[in-house]
């Protein structure tokens, strides 16, 4: 029992970081129309960024610019690229995206080089015992940093000017349009707070038990992909779930993997996408995704 | 007011959707657009509200100025703020939004709270029903609701001239009757209008002006009252019986095959 709980903080935990990242995912591709697999790279970005500023400028400076630059960069790919391709067909946009991934990534992985950069933590390696129930410190104030974030995030969505024009846009941008709503700007937009939550959730990856910013770091966002799409790829609450979803299934089955010898070691990498086909396969939209996702 | 002077505008470099269409619409005053489809009303509207571009639609000659500012180089959130809104047609209203939702929407375009405040409590007015529906989502409204959400999602923005297309489409006709009367009442609060329709009855009935578009060109233009008692509109939009019915039109239309037809340009 105790082993369950302690695997299922753990996988909330895991979930909770998931989540930041999958709605990155899903606020762009509502606004922007964009499958973006931009999400990997600008992971690594910020975890590196914050890495290298801590030492010159401390942590909790280096962990906000480390956040910025993320988002700044989400900005720039956006203004630079995606907007320019307004109205080109979904696979051309989602291609282009991993390419602008891949050059961000070889880029990111040179300057790594074969070293593991740390991030220190004010919080350290520790772990607290919440009864028998152990977790690493940073983990859990994931849980709560990402908790805070997404609530904001969800009453911004349903209540702030940004949330209707995003919500309006997204359901139809010509209408939008017409009522003076700047597409351009919402779309922007979007992927600035995309890279908030992705350089959130970069902050606290790369920190126990995860030892340290390496190029693995990347497939984290990569796994946070199945997140969104069996949430359902247009819906906030989805990104949610299936953020959760993916983290305690991947936390049970690295936990458990001992009772799942027949399967091989490693078993948890492969978890996520095993959990998304399987969802898939029963609802092809994901769980709370429209039906129709092309428009008219 | 708004001058649209010999408008040329193409879809994809190749379509020719208007061929030098030249109108007016006064301070003040409702203008009724009328045509059977392709006759480029909706190309008409889109070149003023400046989304012709979201359609790969180009104005190749031809000026359209608001208030003396040439509005072709202008996006539509710069329409919209100069204070000419377009209510769609289809109504396209957002459907996951709610009533209220969908007004804040409307009122995107601009940063005065007070305006939008006034603005509010005036859509309310007009359309009491839905200031009762205000938390319900827009798509659980009936046709008629959604075409005044519509209406009153335009008028969020405090536009000083209103662009409508084809709001009587696909509604009833008690209900296409209270939509005339809105138009009019909108209109004496002081609100020109630019008023695309099939329904001629009804644009007719709360219009001055009126322009006949045929093919991209217009074809008739005058006074509304006048324009309604000349044969071509009687027989083509009016039908015999001053009602834009049913069957008997279309067969009379195509029966006819004079310029006026759709099909002989």
């Amino acid at each position: 029992m105790t082993q369950f709980l302690s695997l299922l903080l753990n996988g909330i935990s895991l979930g909770a970081i998931y989540a930041l990242i999958a709605l990155g995912f899903v606020v762009i591709f509502k606004a922007s129309e964009v499958v973006s697999f931009t999400q990997g790279s600008l992971l690594l970005l910020g975890a590196y960024c914050i890495a290298r500023l801590s030492d010159p400028l401390g942590f909790y400076l280096a962990a906000a610019v480390g956040i910025a630059i993320t988002a700044l960069a989400a900005f720039v790919i956006e203004r630079l690229i995606i907007n320019r391709l307004r109205g080109a067909p979904v696979i051309s946009l989602a291609i282009v995206t991993i390419g602008v991934d891949i050059i961000l990534l070889t880029e990111l992985v040179r300057r790594i080089g074969s070293d593991i950069l740390n991030v220190p933590h004010p919080w350290g390696g520790g772990s607290v015992r919440i009864g028998d129930v152990g977790i690493s410190e940073n983990r859990l104030i994931a849980i709560i940093v990402a908790g805070l974030l997404i609530a904001l995030f969800f009453l911004a969505f349903k209540f702030s000017s940004w949330g209707v024009a995003m919500r309006a846009s997204a359901e139809d941008g010509e209408t939008a349009a017409l009522m003076g709503i700047r597409l351009g700007r919402v779309s922007a937009l979007a992927w600035v707070v995309a890279g908030i939550l992705t350089g959130v959730a970069a902050l606290f990856l790369v920190g126990s038990p995860t030892p340290g910013v390496s190029p693995t770091a990347y497939s984290v966002a990569l796994r946070a992909f199945p997140a969104a799409i069996l949430g359902g790829l247009d819906s906030t609450g989805g990104a949610l779930v299936g953020g959760l979803l993916i983290g305690m299934a991947e936390s049970f089955a690295a936990g458990y993997q001992d009772d799942l010898l027949f399967l091989g070691r490693g078993f948890g990498d492969v978890v996520p996408y095993i959990v998304m086909i399987a969802v898939l396969l029963v609802r092809p939209s994901g769980l709370f995704g429209t039906r129709e996702l092309t428009r008219v | 007011m708004l001058t649209v002077d010999d408008l040329h505008v193409t879809y994809g470099g190749a379509v020719q959707a208007l061929r030098g269409i030249s109108l007016q619409v006064p301070d003040g005053e409702v203008v009724a657009v009328l045509g059977s489809n392709g006759a480029g009303k909706t190309t008409l509207l889109r070149a003023i509200s400046g989304t012709l571009r979201l359609q790969s639609g180009r104005i190749e000659s031809g000026s359209v100025r608001f208030d003396g500012n040439d509005l072709r180089a202008r996006d539509p959130a710069q329409s919209v703020r100069m204070g000419l809104v377009q209510v769609p047609e289809g109504r396209r209203i957002f459907g996951r939004l709610t009533v209220e939702e969908n007004l804040r929407a409307g009122g995107m375009g601009s940063r005065d709270k007070a305006a939008k405040a006034r603005a509010q409590d005036r859509v309310y007015d007009l359309f009491p029903v839905l200031r009762e529906r205000s938390s319900q989502r827009g798509a659980l409204l009936s046709g008629g609701e959604q075409q005044m959400l519509a209406i009153g999602r335009a008028l969020m923005a405090s536009p000083k001239l209103l662009l409508l297309d084809e709001p009587s489409l696909g509604l009833a006709p008690r209900i296409i009757g209270q939509i005339g009367e809105v138009i009019a009442e909108i209109n004496r609060q002081g609100t020109s209008v630019l008023l695309v329709e099939q329904n001629a009855t009804m644009a007719l009935g709360v219009a001055d002006l009126a322009y006949v578009l045929d093919v991209g060109e217009v074809s008739l233009s005058g006074k509304a009252r006048e324009l309604a008692q000349t044969d071509e509109v009687q027989r083509l939009y009016l039908g015999h019986d001053g009602e834009g019915s049913g069957d008997g039109a279309p067969r009379t239309r195509a029966a006819s095959g004079r310029k006026l037809s759709r099909w002989t340009p």
